[in-house]
C-alpha cells in the first residue's frame, strides 16, 4: 500500500531558518529512503501567491489568480505535470475530469539549484 | 540642436519609447524585472551623459545598446549560476550591441501585453502592470489614479512580476485556440483603463484625459499588431465615446446625460473614424460584444436628437449582446432603451426581476428612479435616487443625481 503525505503549514510559520529546514528535510529524506518507505523524493511547492486555478465550465477554461476558493472542495489527489509554460500546464489541468465541476489549483514545484 | 537635454524631454522620450524598448529587452532576456532595471539604468546614464553632451542621433538605439550592456553586466556577475543556454544568449547579446543603430528593432509589445494581461494575474495587477510596462507610467502616477498608496502599488507590481517568473507565464502571443479568451482579457484591461478615465479624481498628476489617451494608444497598438474584429470593435467603441466626451460635461463641470447633450458639440470627425473602423470590423462577420456595443454607440451618434434615435435598432442590438453576454447589466440597458418605445409601467415590472442581482449597481437605481418619475411614482423615484447617490463614487455624478432628486 502507498500513502501520500501532503504537507500543510502556514507559509510564514517556519520555526527555523531556511538552511536548517532544508537540512532537516534532507535528513528526513535520507532516513526514510534508507528505511525503504520513500516512493519518490517528494516536492516542495512555490508559495501560494504563484497559484493559478482553472475550472472548466460550459466547455471553456476559466482561469483565475490565486488558490481555489470553495471551502467545501477538499484536496482529493494530484498530478505532477511537466510543461514548459503555465499556459501548457493550464491546458492539461483543464482536461482533468474534475475540472468540469471542481477546481484545479496549479502551482509550480520549487526548484533547488 | 541644443547642448543641454532637459529633464522634461527625457520624461517625454521615456513615455513615448520605453514600452517598445522594454518589450524588446524582455524578448532578449525573458524577464520583465531584469529588463526594467537595465532600461532604468540606461535612462539614468542618459540623464548625465546627455546633459553634458549632445543628444545622440538615434536616442532609442543608444538606450537599447546601453540597456543591453547593462543586461550583459548583470549576467556576467551571476556567471557561475548560468546554464549553457544563458551563456550563449550573453555572447549573442554582446556581439549584437555594436551594430544596433543600423537595425530596426522588432516590435515585441504584443507579447508583453499578453503577458501583463494573463488571466493568471488578478485584474488590478493586470491594469497596473500594463500601465507601467507598456505606457511607461511610474508607480506613483498609477497609485494616484487608482487611489492606493504608492507602497501598495509597488508591492502589487512586484508580486505580479514575481508570479510571472515563478509560475512560468510565457512571454508570447497565445496560440490558436487560446487566442480569443486571452485577447478578451487584454481588451477588458484596456476598456477598464478607459472607463476609469470617466471617474473624477482630485489633485493628481495623471488626468482623466491621460488615462483615456493611454487606453486609446493601447487599443491602437493591439489593432495594429493583431487586427482582430473585437480589437477593432473596442477601438471603435472608445473612439465613439470619446467623440461625445466634450458634451458629457457642462461649462460648469456638471454631468450632462445623453438625452440632454448638445449634439453640436459631438466631434463628427471622430464619429466618422469610429464608424469606419466598426464597419470594417463587422464586415468580417464575427460580431462580438465590443462590436455590438460600438454599434449601439454608433446608432446614438447618428441621431439628430434623443427623440429621433432608432430605439428599435438599439433594443435589437442589446438583445443580440445579451445572447453573447447574458448579464443583468446588459438586460438593464435593453429595458431602459425599450422604455422609449413600450409603456414605462411594463418596463418597471420587468425591472423587478433584476433588483436582487443589481442591488449594488448604481445605474440600476438611477434608471429606475427616472422611469418611476415618468410613471408618476415619486415615492419610488425618491428611494431609488437616494440609493443611487449612496452608491455613486463620482462627485460629478452625485451632484447630478442630487439635482434630479430635488426636481421630483
Amino acid at each position: 500500500m502507498q500513502y501520500m503525505a501532503l504537507i500543510y503549514a502556514a507559509e510564514d510559520a517556519d520555526d527555523v531558518d531556511l538552511n536548517t529546514l532544508i537540512q532537516q528535510y534532507t535528513e528526513f529524506g535520507e532516513k526514510a529512503a534508507a528505511a525503504g518507505v520513500l516512493v519518490d523524493d517528494g516536492n516542495a511547492l512555490q508559495p501560494v501567491s504563484t497559484a493559478t486555478t482553472v475550472r472548466l465550465r460550459n466547455g471553456k477554461a476559466e482561469i483565475t489568480d490565486g488558490p481555489f476558493a470553495e471551502t467545501k472542495e477538499q484536496l482529493g489527489g494530484y498530478y505532477i505535470l511537466d510543461c514548459d509554460t503555465l499556459d501548457t500546464a493550464l491546458h492539461w489541468a483543464a482536461q482533468i475530469p474534475s475540472a468540469r465541476y471542481g477546481s484545479i489549483e496549479v502551482r509550480p514545484v520549487m526548484q533547488f539549484d | 540642436m541644443t547642448s543641454k537635454v532637459r529633464q522634461t524631454d527625457l520624461a517625454r522620450l521615456y513615455r513615448a519609447k520605453s514600452g517598445r524598448i522594454l518589450a524588446y529587452l524582455v524578448a532578449q532576456c525573458g524577464d520583465i524585472q531584469l529588463a526594467e532595471d537595465a532600461l532604468q539604468d540606461a535612462f539614468i546614464k542618459a540623464t548625465t551623459d546627455w546633459s553634458v553632451g549632445t543628444l545622440p542621433d538615434t536616442p532609442e538605439a543608444w538606450l537599447i545598446t546601453t540597456a543591453k550592456r547593462n543586461l550583459v553586466d548583470v549576467w556576467r556577475q551571476q556567471q557561475r549560476h548560468q546554464t549553457l543556454q544563458q551563456q550563449f544568449a550573453i555572447d549573442s547579446l554582446d556581439s549584437a550591441t555594436s551594430d544596433e543603430a543600423q537595425q530596426e528593432i522588432p516590435d515585441e509589445r504584443l507579447k508583453l501585453i499578453f503577458t501583463c494581461c494573463h488571466p493568471a494575474l488578478n485584474r488590478a495587477a493586470q491594469v497596473a502592470l500594463t500601465l507601467k510596462t507598456l505606457c511607461g507610467l511610474n508607480p506613483r502616477e498609477i497609485a494616484r489614479a487608482y487611489l492606493v498608496s504608492e507602497t501598495a502599488m509597488q508591492q502589487r507590481l512586484v508580486r505580479a512580476k514575481q508570479k510571472i517568473r515563478a509560475a512560468g507565464i510565457a512571454y508570447a502571443v497565445p496560440s490558436g485556440e487560446d487566442l480569443p479568451t486571452r485577447l478578451a482579457s487584454v481588451l477588458a484591461v484596456i476598456y477598464l483603463i478607459y472607463n476609469e478615465s470617466h471617474t473624477a479624481f482630485e489633485g493628481q498628476t495623471l488626468s482623466r484625459t491621460d488615462l483615456a489617451n493611454e487606453a486609446l494608444r493601447l487599443a491602437h497598438l493591439v489593432c495594429q499588431l493583431l487586427p482582430h474584429p473585437e480589437a477593432n470593435g473596442l477601438l471603435a467603441l472608445m473612439t465613439l465615446h470619446q467623440a461625445r466626451q466634450q458634451a458629457r460635461q457642462s461649462a460648469k463641470g456638471a454631468y450632462v446625460p445623453l438625452a440632454e447633450q448638445d449634439r453640436q458639440q459631438w466631434d463628427q470627425t471622430q464619429i466618422a473614424k469610429g464608424r469606419t473602423r466598426l464597419i470594417g470590423a463587422l464586415s468580417q462577420g464575427n460580431p462580438g460584444p465590443y462590436q455590438l456595443e460600438a454599434a449601439i454607440s454608433a446608432v446614438h451618434c447618428e441621431a439628430d436628437s434623443w427623440h429621433t434615435t432608432d430605439w428599435h435598432q438599439i433594443v435589437r442590438l442589446y438583445q443580440r449582446l445579451y445572447e453573447l453576454v447574458p448579464s443583468p447589466v446588459v438586460k438593464l440597458n435593453e429595458l431602459v432603451a425599450a422604455a422609449q418605445i413600450v409603456p414605462v409601467n411594463d418596463i418597471l415590472k420587468q425591472l423587478v426581476q433584476l433588483e436582487s442581482a443589481l442591488e449594488d449597481y448604481q445605474p440600476f437605481h438611477a434608471a429606475r428612479a427616472d422611469l418611476s418619475a415618468r410613471a408618476g411614482q415619486p415615492e419610488q423615484a425618491r428611494r431609488d435616487y437616494q440609493n443611487a447617490i449612496r452608491l455613486s463614487r463620482n462627485q460629478v455624478e452625485k451632484a447630478y443625481l442630487q439635482l434630479k432628486l430635488t426636481q421630483l
